[in-house]
């Protein structure tokens, strides 16, 4: 398992935070950048995979994939970034799940991922790549981008507009959105879902895997909030 | 790393899922000495489907923990015959078991009989619709088999699984609410049918309201407790949500770990070897005869095991595949359509909609289990008429709520972005209002659709991987819309604030990268004629007459229904054919 040892503190953190902002605030929109706003509790984690400037990178996309607002917690807050780096070190990282015997060949997109990288070399190389563009197109790099330019770079970068090479950019945004999911919706014993806040925006109970009383409500609410494999005592 | 030859034995099984399971159950039972031999490692209840750790979607679903190997082999995918075939990379469209117990330790439980139609669909569509009806480049034939010699059969294998399911006619006689289109059976389900969902009560009471004939799923999950003719036991299912891609924590969901090898354990004749990669079933100088298997076990050794009778039961396309190593049998030709192995390849063409409610109206998808649920069967197999539509097949339409996680997600009203605030706001006000229904069709060959080897890529041993040549074709276009069509009209009478509709559209390829089923078939078919089909209707090889083929590789066409219902009967005929007649007098069972 994953050290998470730090969570707690920045549990605190981010409880003091959220207890002291009003919801509203917290939108993206009213502030220049989502991931400034958690800027100072970054210290708590230093990135085993990630170079600083490919962290804030990371940090201020997934910020923009799933924004704080009103309707729930943002995918920094549940510590997103974090569960992403702690997967690049596992057999997932180095690509080990996937086969990777060649040639690689163009196919077409309905074959699937036919590239030579592992999602370490599909980070590495995607981030240097897309700041590199975002440079010739902008002028500055995509943290220093406002909220709004931000999106549309990740729209553009999603239909495969932005030209990055050797991992295209549509590419590139399907595997960072895929990890953001992942990170926002697995359970926190990966590192990321924090607090289970992910699962108690949508109303999803985590690991309590019996439902015998429960099988057909008539249309009512499932009573319990979630609970993770942590809280059982792992 | 050393050539190492074991003691010879009576059998060797090749692959230890439900097949290889009730083979070894039926071989050592008729005394013979048997070695099951399988690829992946050993698994059971403990530890893989422990609770809490096995409540784990990432570890299990998103990074494929019970699933095939990916970076040992996989096989490559190609459109059609003239194109360049590349990797399946990433596990997506269908998940593929490794393991002691194969996918059987993983899969979701719908338990079906085929129909009897289906099992003679070449003659009954000439039959009810003239013989121009078939068009030439769909090579169906009769599988070689009747549903009432199948019939013992099927009846015994819902006993070892615990099926939960309610009959309708048994031994000629209306029993109770069950499918009405169903087929004479000989005894009850072992079990009563599980309760139902909410999502699954909609759907029932909407598909009565359109006309339809709704029923409840035969589950391989145990609706209470209950001890199988094995001696097995099984425990009430919780309807936990973790099934389809998860082992059971529960005793709850049939498989050969829970439901057979608790009682293989104890029979001094039988020994299952995990970690053991068979590399090639061996022929004598003849070709005729199988002498055994080589295997590449966990040190890396090469070892030979002799033995009399070899079953080779690794799943659907790997048994075509180990044909095609083993160079047994003819290859399939696309250009001239001869040739049996790798003929006739089929999956499942899958259609659904999904409707959504309001948020007072909680579904709550994550309750379920792999093969709860309601269906009908009113536009399955042949029981509407196909004459003015023009295509061939069908599809029982169901809500089959298995168990819908966060990650995988669940489906959201079309135009929703897939990211942003909008997304966010989509999940939260979708995910526990949604009823998700799938028309779970039939796929009918194709003269192109075809498995074969790879010239270009190769696994970690250095064999050729194989090629998979698949496409959809008219027929499943047209099936694919005429279907959701029909639901459509079930998922309206729900009354949904909005409905979104996935059906295939014409020229639409086959997409690798979103699950569909891991139900494919065909490619060592059964029939009646050796230039037509690779094995008999005992599943025993034309070529050679010590090797019997067992699996969904056998079926000629993709079922409407899920597969293993039909899989463990056939295993359980072919066996039956094996100790009362091929040990009596070995040669083929069916002249050549
Ligand atoms: C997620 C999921 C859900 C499913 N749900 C359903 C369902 O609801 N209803 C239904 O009817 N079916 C379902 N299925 C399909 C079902 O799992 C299969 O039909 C069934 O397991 C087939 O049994 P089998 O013995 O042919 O293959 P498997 O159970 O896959 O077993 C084959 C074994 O052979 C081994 N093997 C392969 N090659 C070699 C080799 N060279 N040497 C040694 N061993 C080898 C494999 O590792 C594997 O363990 C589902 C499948 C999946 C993946
Ligand atoms: S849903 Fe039921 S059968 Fe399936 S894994 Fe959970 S307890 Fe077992």
């Amino acid at each position: 398992m994953p050290d998470t040892k730090w969570t707690p503190s920045r549990r605190a953190f981010l409880l003091a935070t959220v207890a002291t902002i009003p919801a509203v605030t917290l939108s993206g929109s009213l502030l220049p950048s989502g991931s400034k706003a958690f800027a100072a509790d970054q210290a708590g984690y230093t990135p085993v995979f990630f170079t600083q400037s490919e962290w804030a990178f990371v940090n201020a996309f997934v910020d923009r994939l799933i924004p704080a607002d009103a309707e729930g917690p943002g995918a920094l807050e549940l510590n997103v970034p974090v569960f992403i780096d702690l997967q690049m070190g596992l057999p997932y990282g180095y690509g080990k799940l996937w086969y990777m015997g060649g040639p690689f060949r163009t196919a077409a997109p309905s074959l699937g991922y036919q590239l030579p990288y592992a999602p370490r070399d599909i980070y590495r190389n995607g981030i240097a790549a897309a700041e590199q563009a975002i440079q010739q197109a902008y002028g500055k790099s995509f943290t220093d981008l406002d909220a709004t330019t931000r999106d549309e770079v990740i729209a553009h970068m999603q239909k495969g507009k932005l030209a990055m090479a050797p991992v295209p950019s549509d590419m590139f945004f399907g595997q960072i959105l895929q990890n953001t999911h992942e990170g926002y919706f697995s359970d926190p014993v990966h590192g990321g879902n924090l607090g289970m806040g992910a699962w108690k925006m949508i109303g999803f109970p985590g690991a309590r895997a019996d439902y015998t009383d429960w099988i057909n409500q008539n249309g009512a609410q499932y009573p319990y909030g979630p609970v993770s494999i942590k809280d059982q005592g792992i | 790393m050393a050539d190492l030859t074991m003691p010879h034995v009576d059998a060797v099984i090749i692959g230890f899922g439900w097949t290889g399971a009730i083979m070894a159950k039926e071989l050592t039972q008729a005394g013979l000495k048997v070695v099951a031999l399988e690829r992946g490692p050993n698994r059971d209840t403990y530890p893989q489907g422990a609770y809490p750790t096995s409540i784990d979607e990432l570890t299990y679903n998103t990074r494929s923990k019970l699933f095939q190997d990916m970076s040992k082999s996989t096989l490559t995918i190609r459109h059609k015959p003239s194109d360049q075939a590349v990797p399946y990379r990433q596990l997506a469209a269908f998940l593929p078991g490794t393991g002691v117990g194969g996918a059987g330790l993983h899969w979701s439980g719908c338990h079906w009989r085929v129909t009897p139609e289906e099992l003679k669909i070449r003659s009954h569509y000439e039959e009810r619709y003239g013989k121009a009806f078939i068009p030439d480049e769909i090579p169906l034939q009769d599988w070689g088999v009747s549903y009432e010699e199948l019939e013992p059969h099927f009846s015994f294998a819902e006993q070892v699984f615990g099926t939960s399911g309610q009959a309708y006619k048994v031994n000629g006689e209306i029993v109770g609410p069950g499918n009405p289109f169903d087929a004479d059976r000989s005894t009850p389900f072992p079990l009563p049918p599980m309760k139902n969902p909410y999502s699954a009560e909609l759907f029932k009471q909407a598909a009565t309201e359109v006309g339809y004939h709704p029923f409840s799923i035969p589950a391989a999950n145990a609706s209470g407790v209950y001890t199988n003719p094995y001696g097995c036991q099984m425990a009430p299912c919780t309807f936990c949500g973790f099934c389809s891609g998860y082992a059971c924590y529960n005793y709850s969901k049939a498989s050969p770990n829970v439901n057979i090898l608790p009682a293989l354990r104890q029979v001094p004749n039988f020994e299952l070897r995990a970690k053991c990669d068979v590399v090639l079933i061996e022929t004598d100088s003849t070709g005729t005869k199988a002498t055994g298997v080589i295997y590449v076990d966990e040190k890396g050794n090469r070892v030979t095991q002799p033995a009399d009778l070899v079953i080779l039961g690794a799943f659907a396309y790997n048994n075509a595949y180990m044909m095609l190593l083993s160079k047994i049998g003819t290859p399939y030709d696309p250009t001239t359509g001869e040739g049996t192995i790798g003929k006739n390849f089929c999956y499942q063409n899958e259609n659904s909609i999904a409707a959504f409610f309001d948020g007072d109206k909680f579904t709550n998808p994550f309750v379920g289990a792999g093969g709860n649920g309601i269906a009908c069967d009113d536009f399955n197999a042949d029981h509407f008429d196909h004459g003015p539509l023009g295509f061939i097949g069908g599809a029982p339409m169901w809500v089959n709520q298995a168990g819908t996680k966060p990650i995988g997600g669940g489906p959201l009203p079309a135009g929703t972005p897939s990211w942003g605030s909008a997304w966010k706001k989509a999940v939260k006000d979708n995910y526990t209002h949604v009823v998700s229904m799938n028309a779970h069709g039939t796929n009918m060959p194709d003269r192109e659709n075809y498995l074969d080897l790879d010239p270009d890529y190769t696994d970690y041993l250095g064999r050729p991987l194989l090629r998979l040549t698949f496409n959809w074709h008219d027929n499943d276009y047209k099936m694919a819309n005429f279907m959701v069509d029909k639901m459509g009209a079930i998922a309206k009478a729900m009354n949904p604030k909005a409905m979104k509709v996935s059906a295939k559209k014409p020229g639409e390829p086959f997409d690798t990268r979103h699950y569909q089923t891991t139900h494919m078939g065909g490619g060592v078919i059964m029939g009646t004629d050796p230039t037509k089909s690779a094995v008999n209707r005992y599943l025993q090889s034309w070529d050679v007459s010590n090797l019997f083929v067992v699996g969904s590789s056998a079926f000629p066409q993709g079922l409407g229904y899920n597969p293993t219902g039909t899989v463990a009967a056939l295993t359980y005929w072919s066996a039956k054919a094996i100790r009362e007649q091929y040990l009596k007098n070995p040669g083929p069972l069916v002249p050549v």
